[in-house]
């Protein structure tokens, strides 16, 4: 695969702030690649500098392996589908898709093929002379799209565009926008700070925090091997235990010692645990490997979530299977469910 | 009872109010017809002062002046005034905050401070005093109104209009031309409106700025006020019947406008 954006060593500063504290990251043709973290981390402004719209304040930008930093908006293969729309509402459905062509100055009849085109693409046929304002929300959205996708860039930059839309209709256009990109084969570079939309739709998730990368990692990577305590808790709901690596295949946590999958530490290095909700069991007392009482339990829909009390802390459990408040239970995981994080360094 | 007394209560109010309004231009206009050079005592009909209005060279000369002056200070306050605005609708916050406290100095102060200000400033300059700074100080008091009708609407868009342009590739040009300006277009012609009757009917600020025998409408009517004469009456009848036909063409055609759209 192709590398066709590589940002080195990005900082931006704001008004003395630090926005990106050097930001290092490659992104590859075909990809869907999902720039994760909580607002404020500094992903929205990562997408504006790629864009165009803004400028770092140190490193460099490589698109196709050109240095673009002094190439002004117009002038890049990238386009935007913004958080907003910002759809030009002086105009209808037709016209928005074309004005990027048009700009180009292509012909009537080629405008109109590609604009069909897009249209169908985007399941919007027919709407080509309705205004604007007379579409909803989802609708906005495709056309919004379609802008963008017409002019054929080599990237695309989709900015929390689905953060207006109910879940329903978000749900639905998570797997559509999935298959544009398939169909299209172009790279996605997709803005959010919704876990789930980020692990249902990306190649690859960069979980970002306070103006800096925490992991690069597929979504099941991501998930299933956070790399430090932040990840952890920002994707997913987890259960975080401190503990002592003693060495490679044996952790002690809970003041008692585990097998587990994970090497590489120093021996007797300091760690985090992670054991997920969902890989928790609830069990009788004489089979569990911890023991505690049930505190609460609360309906979800597909489970149940049960807090369960140890002597040391609260677990949190996901489980189909209801308890009841008081009983004493035994919980139940497997060494594979152990997941081992160095320690998040001290900010 | 009580709501059809409520309902001739409001009534002859409204009827009050417009006719201290507009008895005085009706006054005006019967009396541009009269035939004598009385104003208050009717001697008959006739167009003799509009004859007189005509064939006085000072007066024709006052209403080009008027009127060219209005359309130049309109056309180029309104272009300099929407790019300014678009300019700080993009600054930063304290900038924008600071040239709009300057903006509206000259609108909150009263016309003479801005008149003598001028008339100073351009006699410090030994600018000789005319048409040309006649112009210039209209065009100068006419800008704020403009700032202050379309920064509002400005405000409204969606804040990535502009970069969605440049994102399809259109230039900086293209993308106010294209997709800003006609978004704020309302707020442009309104603010044009408001500058070209400040212009119009300006007399305080065009009095002290102006030289060389050169008026406008409302300077020579001052001149012309100390003794009577009628023609004033019949050029102020003149730019009444003027105003109503253009205000009932703004009101009208989007009226139809709007009913041809229905029919299609």
């Amino acid at each position: 695969m192709r590398k066709i954006i590589e940002f080195h060593n990005i900082v931006k500063e704001f008004d003395g702030q630090l926005i990106l504290r050097g930001i290092n990251l490659d992104i590859y043709e075909n990809e869907f690649v999902t720039l994760l973290g909580p607002s404020g981390c500094g992903k929205t402004t990562l997408l504006r500098i790629l864009g165009g719209f803004l400028e770092q304040t140190q490193g460099e930008v490589y698109f196709d392996g050109i240095e673009i930093s002094k190439v002004p908006a117009y002038k890049r293969e990238i386009n935007t589908v913004f958080q907003k729309y910002a759809l030009f509402p002086h105009m209808d459905v037709y016209d928005n898709i074309a004005f990027g062509l048009k700009i180009k100055k292509q012909s009537k009849d080629i405008i109109r093929q590609k604009v069909e085109k897009m249209l169908k693409l985007v399941g919007l046929e027919g709407y080509d002379h309705r205004p604007i304002t007379t579409l909803s929300g989802g609708q906005q959205q495709r056309v919004a799209i379609a802008r963008a996708l017409v002019n054929e860039p080599m990237v695309l930059l989709l900015d929390e565009p689905l953060g207006a839309l109910d879940l329903k209709l978000r749900k639905e256009m998570q797997i559509e926008l999935k298959k544009i990109q398939k169909e299209v084969g172009i790279t996605f570079i997709y803005v959010t700070h919704d876990q789930e939309e980020a692990l249902t739709m990306s190649d690859k998730i960069v979980v970002m925090n306070d103006g800096e990368i925490q992991q690069i990692g597929s979504p099941t990577d991501v998930y299933n091997e956070p790399e430090n305590e932040f990840v952890a808790k920002f994707i997913g709901e987890s259960n975080i235990i401190p503990g002592v690596m003693l060495d490679d295949y044996r952790v002690v946590f809970h003041d008692k010692e585990f097998e587990c999958v994970d090497y590489g530490f120093d021996d007797n290095e300091e760690v985090d645990i992670v054991i997920r909700p969902e890989d928790l069991d609830i069990v009788t007392t004489d089979i569990g490997k911890l023991h505690g009482v049930v505190k609460s339990i609360t309906f979800k829909g597909v489970h149940y979530e049960i807090e369960v009390e140890t002597d040391l802390m609260t677990f949190k459990v996901h489980t189909t299977d209801n308890s009841e408040i008081g009983k004493e239970v035994g919980l139940h995981f497997f060494p594979e469910d152990i997941h081992v994080m160095s320690k998040m360094r001290a900010y | 009872m009580v709501k059809w007394r409520g309902k001739l209560l409001s009534g002859s109010y409204l009827g009050l109010i417009l006719l201290f309004f507009y008895l005085p231009i009706i006054i005006m206009i019967v009396f541009s017809f009269n035939s004598s050079r009385s104003l208050t005592i009717w001697n008959g009909f006739s167009l003799e002062w509009y004859e007189k209005l005509f064939h006085s060279e000072d007066m024709m000369q006052a209403v080009i002046n008027t009127f060219s002056i209005a359309i130049l200070a309109t056309a180029i306050s309104t272009v300099v005034g929407t790019l300014t605005a678009v300019g700080l609708s993009k600054s930063k916050r304290i900038l924008r905050e600071c040239v709009l406290a300057l903006n509206d100095l000259p609108m909150l102060n009263p016309d003479i401070v801005t008149a003598i200000g001028l008339m100073l400033f351009f006699t410090s300059l030994r600018i000789e005093k005319g048409y040309v700074t006649m112009l210039l100080a209209h065009i100068a008091f006419c800008i704020p109104y403009v700032i202050l009708s379309v920064l509002p609407k400005l405000r409204t868009l969606d804040p990535n209009l502009a970069e969605a342009a440049m994102d399809l590739g259109a230039t900086p040009w293209q993308a106010l031309m294209k997709v800003i300006i006609p978004q704020i277009i309302p707020a442009v012609i309104s603010g044009a409106l408001i500058a070209f009757t400040m212009s119009l009917d300006d007399f305080v600020i065009s009095y002290f700025v102006t030289g060389n025998g050169v008026s406008n409408i409302s300077i020579l009517v001052y001149t012309m006020s100390k003794r009577i004469n009628p023609t004033i009456n019949a050029l102020s009848t003149i730019l009444v019947v003027m105003i109503t036909v253009v205000l009932i063409l703004i009101n009208v055609v989007p009226l139809l406008r709007k009913k041809e759209g229905v029919a299609k």
